[in-house]
C-alpha cells in the first residue's frame, strides 16, 4: 500500500518594528541579558499593555500579500500557562478574532506552481529565552513583548521538499513586503509542523503529530524526512498512531515523544481585558493597502513575459529589487530589453559591486545605456569596446558619443583606410590567403582577427569581412 | 486640628498662609502615632519622606507666591497598597510581594504629584482587594473606628480608616465590586467609583481588570470631586482609558437637583437588609425629594444573578492577573528541584487562603469542558445586567440605594462564610460589571451601637457630574459627613 503525507505549518516571524509590541523597549538582537527591558515586558505589578500600530499594520499588510481578508474586527487574548520565560505566565495573542484570515502562498514547485492555502496570520508577543548554566537557570527577557506573527498553514503540503519551497516563498514574500527581516541566524523564523499520514486515495486525516523545535528550514525538511517514513513504517507493521506533541532533535536527527493528547496544555484562552478591540477604519485600511508590493513570483513572470527575459534573469531582478526596478525605467525608454538587460547585469553589477557604489549615486543618466546599446546597434563601435565605453561612462558620468568622439574609440567604416590594413595582413599572410583560397572558410577568420588588431579593434568588423573576402576571391 | 479638616477647608488655610504643609502633615503624624496602633490602617509610612514632601511643598509655595494652579498642593494623602508609587514597598497586601518596592509610580500617582499631593504610606487592603473586610490582609486586621471590634470593611479598608479618623486628609482606594464604597459607608466617610475608563489603571494591581476603576476616599463630596478632577483623563499607558474630556467636577456640585428623576429599584429594597439601613435610605430619599428630585421606582431585573456573574469574571481574570506572582523575577521565592515544584511553593507559601479560593474557581471557569457553562454565561448575563442599566437610565438621571445591606460587621462574623460576606456587596458589584460610576455617602448611624450608613448613587457612564451634585446637594442638607469617630 503507497502512503501520502499531510502536512501543515505554524510559522512564527519576528515583525520589523522599532519597538516591541507592547511597549517602548528596542526590538533588536544581540543586546547583553535583559538590558532590552521595562516594566511593561518584565510583566512588573501594576503595568498594562499598549499596541504597537506597526504591528497592527505590517499584521494587515501581511494578510494582504498572502491574498487574505483584514478582519473588521480583531481582539487579543490571553493563552495561560506557566514558564519561567513567559514574565505574566500569560501570552497575550489572537485567539478566535485574528487579525487577518485566508489566503495562499503560491510558489513555483518541481516544474509546476503550487498552492499552499493560508487559515489565518495573527499576532502574539514572544517570550524571554531560559539559560541553563552549571547550578542555576537565567531568563533573558530581551525577546519577551517582540511582536511575532503566527502565520498558519492549511494541511496543503505533500513532502518536505514542498514544505521547504513554501516556507522560503513565504519568506520571500515577508522580506518584500518589509514585514520580517526573516534572518534564520537571529531566531527570526520559527516553525512548527503537523504531520500526518493516509494511504493514498484516503479521505481520512490520519492521526496528527506535532513536531516543534525546528530552528532552520532544513530542520524542517530533516524532521519531515525522518518523521513521514517513521509513522508509514508504524502503520505498515500494523500498529496504530495517536494524536501527540514530538520534539526535535536537531543533533541525533531524530523526533521524540514529548506529550500526548491526553496530557496536552488547557491554555484556558479569554479575551484580553486589558486591550481594546480592534476595529480598523477605512484610512487605516488605505494606509496599509498603500504598502502593498508585487509578490516576488508576480514579478519574475510578468519580467519574463513583458521583456521576454530568460528565467534567470528575472530571478536577478527579483533578488535585487532596486535593480530590476532601475532596469524597468530605463526600459521603458525603448531599449531592447534583452540587450539592456545583460548591460544591466553583466556590466552595471559588476561594477557596482566592485566600487561600492548604489544606483542613486550612478554618475550617469538613464539614458546612458541605451545610447550605448545604440552606438553599437549602428556600428559606430563594436561591442568589444563598448565595455570600455561603459567603463568610462560609469566613472565619470560623460555621455557614450561623447567618450567615443574624445578618445576616438569610433569605429572605422572608411573603406580606404580598412583596405589598407586588409592590404597589409594579406601580404603578411600568405598561407592563410592561400587556405582560404582553397575552401578553407576558417582561415578569413584569422585574417580578420588581424585586421582588427591592426586597426586597434575600430574597424567595423562586418566591413572588414566583405573587404577581405572580395580582394582574396579577386 | 489639621488633620480632620478636609482638603478644601486645609487648602483655604494654606492659601491664605495661615498654616503649613509641614503643619498639616506633622499633624497626621501625630494622629497616626496617636491611633493607628489600634487601627492598623498603615502597613508601613515614612514619616521623614512626608515631612520633607511637606516641606518641598511649603517651599514651593512661598517662592511662587501661591500653588499655582496646584490643587492639591501640601495635602498629604495616604495611598492604598496595591499602587504603585516609585520607591515605596508595594505589597497588596500579601506576603507574597516580599521586599518588593516599586520601580515606577502609576499614572495617578504622577497626577497626584503634578497636582502638588504629598503622597504617604501604604495602607492596608485585602490581599489582591480580595475582600471586603480588610481580614484578608497579611498585615494584620484593620480596625473601623466607630467600633474598634468591627471591620472598616474592605477591600479598601486601610484608605477608608485612615480617612474617617484623620490621619490623612484624603485616602486613594481601588473598587472592583465595591471595595472603595462599602469601606466608605462602614466608615462614615465618602467613596467614589468612576466610570469603567475614567482612571488610568497603570499602576494599579490589576485584580480584575475589566471592573477595576481607582476611586478616592474623602471627607467631603467636594474633596472628591477635586481628587477626581486631578486623577482622571486618557494615559497612553492604558488603552482602556478613555480619551475624553475631563468635566471641572467642583464647579458643577452648587447646582440645583430641582427635577432631576431618581429611581429606586425595586430589586435592591429587599431580603437581608436591615430595617435601620433601609429606614437611613428612606430618609434620604424623603430629603432629596425635598429638594425637588423626583423619586421612582425602576427595575433592575437581572441583580439577582450579579454576585455569580461577578465571581466568575472576577475571578477569570484574576487567575491570569495573578498568575504572574511565581517567585521567578521578583517578591517571595520558595526554591523547588523544577519550576513547577518553584511555583506551587512559593505560591502555597505567599497566598492567602481567600486568593487561593479565588485564582483556583477563576481557573476553573476558564477550563476547557467549563468555559461555556461558567465564564461565556457569565459574559452574556454582564451585558444582560449593562442593559438593565442602559434602560433604568433613559428613564432616570441616578439610581438610589443603600451601599450595604448592613452597617460595619464584626471582626471574624463572616470570616469563616465566603458566601455570607461576598452577599455583603450585592448593592456594590453591579455597578462594576455595568462599567458605571457610583458614590458613597454617609446618610446616618444606626442606633446602638452607633455606626454610619451608607447612602449610594449609581450614575451613568461618565455621568459623575451629575452624581456628585446630587451627592453634595444632600451632604450639603445633612452633614452626615461632619460627624467624627471618639477615639480616645
Ligand atoms: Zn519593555
Amino acid at each position: 500500500m503507497d502512503f501520502e503525507a499531510v502536512i501543515g505549518l505554524e510559522t512564527h516571524v519576528q515583525l520589523k518594528t522599532h519597538s516591541k509590541m507592547w511597549c517602548g523597549c528596542a526590538n533588536s538582537f544581540g543586546a547583553d541579558p535583559n538590558t532590552h527591558v521595562c516594566p511593561v515586558c518584565l510583566g512588573l505589578p501594576g503595568v498594562l499593555p499598549v499596541a504597537n500600530e506597526e504591528a497592527l499594520r505590517l499584521t494587515a499588510l501581511t494578510g494582504l500579500l498572502l491574498n487574505g481578508t483584514i478582519s473588521p474586527f480583531a481582539k487579543f487574548d490571553r493563552k495561560n500557562y506557566f514558564y519561567p520565560d513567559v514574565p505574566k505566565n500569560y501570552q497575550v495573542t489572537q485567539y478566535d478574532k485574528p487579525s487577518t484570515s485566508g489566503g495562499w502562498v503560491e510558489f513555483e514547485f518541481q516544474g509546476g506552481l503550487a498552492r499552499v492555502h493560508i487559515t489565518r496570520a495573527h499576532l502574539e508577543e514572544d517570550v524571554g529565552k531560559n539559560f541553563h548554566f552549571d547550578r542555576e537557570s537565567g531568563v533573558d527577557f530581551n525577546r519577551a513583548g517582540v511582536p511575532l506573527l503566527e502565520i498558519v498553514s492549511e494541511p496543503d503540503i505533500t513532502s518536505a521538499e514542498m514544505a521547504c519551497d513554501y516556507l522560503n516563498a513565504l519568506k520571500q514574500i515577508l522580506i518584500y513586503g518589509g514585514v520580517s527581516d526573516c534572518d534564520m541566524e537571529k531566531g527570526m523564523v520559527r516553525c512548527d509542523v503537523n504531520v500526518s499520514v493516509r494511504p493514498k486515495g484516503e479521505k481520512k486525516l490520519g492521526a496528527k503529530i506535532e513536531i516543534k523545535n525546528m530552528n532552520s528550514f532544513s530542520g524542517v525538511r530533516r524532521a519531515l524526512e525522518h518523521e513521514i517514513p517513521r509513522q508509514i513504517a508504524v502503520l505498515r507493521s500494523g500498529g496504530t498512531l495517536s494524536q501527540e506533541t514530538r520534539r526535535w532533535d536537531d543533533t541525533v536527527g531524530v523526533t521524540e515523544s514529548m506529550r500526548s493528547k491526553e496530557n496536552a496544555h488547557d491554555y484556558r484562552y479569554f479575551s484580553e481585558p486589558d486591550l481594546m478591540p480592534f476595529v480598523p477604519d477605512a484610512a487605516w485600511l488605505e494606509s496599509v493597502r498603500a504598502r502593498v508590493v508585487e509578490l516576488p513570483l508576480t514579478r519574475k513572470r510578468r519580467f519574463m513575459k513583458d521583456y521576454q527575459l530568460p528565467a534567470p534573469d528575472a530571478e536577478t531582478f527579483v533578488n535585487d529589487v532596486p535593480l530590476g526596478d532601475y532596469f524597468e525605467d530605463v526600459a521603458r525608454q525603448g531599449v531592447q530589453p534583452k540587450a539592456l538587460a545583460n548591460w544591466v547585469i553583466n556590466n552595471l553589477r559588476a561594477r557596482m559591486t566592485e566600487s561600492n557604489t548604489r544606483l542613486e549615486d550612478l554618475k550617469f543618466p538613464p539614458t546612458g545605456i541605451p545610447e550605448l546599446i545604440a552606438l553599437v546597434d549602428a556600428g559606430t563601435i563594436s561591442s568589444k569596446i563598448a565595455q570600455d565605453v561603459f567603463r568610462h561612462m560609469f566613472e565619470s558620468g560623460e555621455s557614450p558619443a561623447g567618450i567615443v568622439e574624445s578618445r576616438q574609440m569610433g569605429q572605422v567604416s572608411d573603406t580606404s583606410a580598412i583596405e589598407q590594413f586588409c592590404d597589409e595582413v594579406i601580404a603578411a599572410n600568405p598561407k592563410s590567403a592561400e587556405d582560404f583560397r582553397s575552401g578553407k572558410a576558417a582561415a578569413l577568420n584569422f585574417l580578420k582577427g588581424q585586421v582588427m588588431k591592426a586597426s586597434k579593434g575600430k574597424a567595423n568588423p562586418a566591413l572588414v569581412g566583405d573587404l577581405l573576402a572580395s580582394k582574396l576571391n579577386s | 486640628m489639621l488633620n480632620q479638616l478636609t482638603i478644601a477647608e486645609l487648602s483655604s488655610k494654606l492659601n491664605s498662609g495661615t498654616v503649613s504643609s509641614r503643619e498639616a502633615a506633622q499633624a497626621c503624624l501625630d494622629q497616626i502615632e496617636r491611633v493607628d496602633g489600634r487601627l492598623n490602617a498603615f502597613i508601613s509610612h515614612d514619616p521623614a519622606d512626608l515631612l520633607a514632601q511637606a516641606d518641598a511643598a511649603d517651599r514651593f509655595r512661598q517662592e511662587q507666591g501661591g500653588n499655582q494652579g496646584r490643587p492639591l498642593l501640601g495635602i498629604p494623602i495616604a495611598v492604598k497598597d496595591v499602587i504603585a508609587v516609585r520607591g515605596h514597598p508595594l505589597n497588596c497586601g500579601s506576603k507574597i510581594l516580599g521586599s518588593y518596592v516599586s520601580p515606577y509610580d502609576a499614572t495617578v500617582i504622577e497626577k497626584l504629584r503634578s497636582a502638588g499631593a504629598l503622597l504617604f504610606g501604604r495602607v492596608n487592603m485585602d490581599e489582591f482587594a480580595m475582600g471586603s473586610s480588610t481580614e484578608n490582609s497579611a498585615f494584620g486586621v484593620s480596625r473601623n473606628p466607630w467600633d474598634l471590634d468591627r471591620t472598616p470593611g474592605g477591600s479598601s479598608g486601610g484608605s477608608a480608616v485612615a480617612v474617617a479618623a484623620d490621619e490623612c486628609l484624603a485616602g486613594l482606594g481601588s473598587d472592583t465590586g465595591g471595595s472603595v464604597r462599602q469601606p466608605a459607608a462602614f466608615c462614615g466617610c465618602v467613596g467614589l467609583k468612576p466610570s469603567y475608563g475614567r482612571v488610568s489603571r497603570y499602576g494599579l494591581v490589576a485584580y480584575a481588570s475589566s471592573l477595576d476603576q481607582i476611586g478616592p476616599l474623602t471627607k467631603s463630596v467636594r474633596d472628591a470631586a477635586l481628587m477626581l478632577e486631578v486623577i482622571s483623563g486618557a494615559d497612553s499607558k492604558d488603552s482602556t482609558c478613555v480619551p475624553r474630556e475631563v468635566p471641572k467636577f467642583t464647579e458643577g456640585l452648587n447646582g440645583s437637583i430641582r427635577g432631576m428623576r431618581l429611581g429606586v429599584p425595586r430589586e435592591y429594597m429587599v431580603g437581608g437588609l436591615d430595617p435601620q439601613v433601609a429606614d437611613a435610605v428612606r430618609a434620604a430619599l424623603s430629603e432629596l425629594e425635598k429638594q425637588g428630585a423626583e423619586i421612582t421606582e425602576i427595575s433592575l431585573p437581572h441583580t439577582e444573578y450579579a454576585v455569580a456573574t461577578y465571581y466568575i469574571v472576577a475571578t477569570a481574570e484574576a487567575s491570569a492577573n495573578l498568575a504572574r506572582f511565581d517567585g521567578i523575577r521578583y517578591g517571595l521565592r520558595v526554591d523547588g528541584a523544577d519550576p513547577a515544584e518553584l511555583y506551587s511553593r512559593t505560591r502555597g507559601a505567599g497566598f492567602g487562603t481567600e486568593v487561593k479560593r479565588r485564582v483556583i474557581l477563576g481557573t476553573y471557569v476558564l477550563s476547557s469542558g467549563y468555559y461555556d457553562a461558567y465564564y461565556l454565561r457569565a459574559q452574556k448575563v454582564r451585558t444582560l445586567i449593562r442593559k438593565d442599566f442602559a434602560e433604568a437610565f433613559e428613564r432616570v438621571d441616578a439610581i438610589v440605594t443603600p451601599t450595604t445591606p448592613t452597617a460595619a460587621f464584626r471582626i471574624g462574623e463572616k470570616s469563616d462564610d465566603p458566601l455570607q460576606m461576598y452577599l455583603s456587596d450585592i448593592y456594590t458589584l453591579s455597578c462594576n460589571l455595568a462599567g458605571i460610576c457610583g458614590v458613597s455617602v454617609p446618610c446616618g448611624f444606626t442606633t446602638n451601637p452607633r455606626l454610619p450608613i451608607g447612602l449610594q448613587l449609581l450614575g451613568k457612564p461618565f455621568g459623575e457630574e451629575t452624581l456628585l451634585r446630587i451627592a453634595n446637594a444632600y451632604e450639603q442638607a445633612t452633614g452626615w459627613h461632619a460627624a467624627k469617630p471618639e477615639l480616645s
